[in-house]
């Protein structure tokens, strides 16, 4: 026996680990504060483009989104595939943005309104057609700020 | 019987409960925020309005892009990455040639009197144009005018544009306004 206890307190001591919890916590909390769950599912086919003169889109609640691009493989039995629109998680038509602007615009706080967003996020590929009729719809609405979504990148395709 | 103890519950395997919340959430987390090109769109254009008087071709700068993402700028075929050079030049107009926009004296804080152009970017494009080939356009231009306010902020100032306070900012902003005009699309029928 005293052989045995010799050894042992010669040996390494165990780090204590009871406030490994506490740690675990603080960055569970830390993760659980921070992360944002996306908020629609994508039912486009979206690859953005890529640009370098980018400014980033502040506040959240302000930003409205549009996205464009070609249905998705499961969606274009129905859809087809040419672009089309997706407003909140639906299919929609040139003619719906309007509703769905001023839709958004009524659920934001009032002094809000004016700082509106439209940040279209269209496919890279998508013929400009389809976003000029965007752009037009989006004038009729009064929602003047927009702002082209793109990746970040140090030198656009030439 | 008696006194008996509190049983404690045995909390050795929090940590891997809170380790699986952990992951759950480091895996579900998007930290992205959205950035893009951000810009303003005209106000619909009234019914009744008379033509705006027109812009002397020598301020204006067009740019065109076709359906085969092909650029015409100043009705000279060009490629991309000549274009923001061109627009630099255009915009600044160094030696105050004929051919490129007038400018007009204004009164701007902290710089006094200084020319400013009148220049305005018109760029119009096709249905056929590929949104990317936009995209690197309005780029590109947007890449001009910040080389120009940078330039002139480094100068002026001894600091990067986006350095600056709030006021001086705007002061190169009047100096350097970002006039990109698009045309009002033509064939908005025919889907």
């Amino acid at each position: 026996m005293a052989k045995f206890r010799k050894k042992k307190g010669s040996g390494q001591q165990a780090i204590n680990t009871a406030s490994l919890p506490d740690i675990v916590f603080m960055l569970l909390f830390f993760f659980m504060v921070t992360t944002t769950m996306k908020e629609v599912a994508l039912k486009v086919q979206l690859k953005q483009p890529e640009a370098t003169e980018l400014s980033k889109l502040e506040k959240k609640s302000l930003v409205t989104y549009i996205y464009v691009g070609v249905p998705q493989k499961q969606y274009q039995g129905t859809f087809g595939s040419e672009p089309r629109l997706q407003l909140n998680d639906q299919f929609s038509t040139v003619d719906d943005i309007r509703n769905y602007i001023v839709q958004e615009r009524e659920s934001m706080r009032e002094s809000d309104r004016s700082k509106m967003t439209v940040s279209i996020k269209a496919d890279f590929d998508t013929p400009m057609g389809i976003i000029t009729e965007v752009k037009q719809a989006l004038r009729k609405a009064q929602a003047l700020k927009i702002s082209y979504s793109a990746r970040q990148v140090n030198q656009v395709p030439m | 019987m008696g006194k008996r103890d509190v049983q404690e519950v045995n909390a050795g395997s929090m940590a891997d409960i809170a380790f699986l919340l952990l992951i759950f959430f480091l895996v579900t987390t998007t930290m992205d925020t959205d950035s893009g090109l951000s810009r303003m769109l005209p106000p619909p254009v009234p019914e009744d309005q008379d033509t705006p008087p027109p812009i002397k071709d020598r301020n204006v700068f067009e740019v065109l892009i076709n359906a085969q993402n092909r650029l015409l700028v100043e009705n000279e075929p060009m490629e991309l990455r000549e274009l923001r050079d061109a627009a630099k030049e255009f915009i600044q107009n160094p030696l105050d040639e004929e051919g490129l926009p007038e400018k007009e004296e204004k009164q701007i804080e902290y710089f006094g009197i200084y020319p400013v152009t009148k220049g305005v970017i018109s760029l119009q494009n096709d249905r056929g144009t590929q949104y990317q080939m936009y995209l690197s356009v309005q780029n590109e231009l947007a890449a001009a005018y910040n080389e120009l306010r940078n330039e002139l902020a480094q100068s002026k100032f001894g600091k990067k544009f986006d350095e600056l306070e709030e006021d001086k900012q705007g002061a190169i902003r009047d100096i350097y306004p970002q006039k990109i005009s698009e045309a009002e699309p033509k064939n908005i029928g025919g889907k």
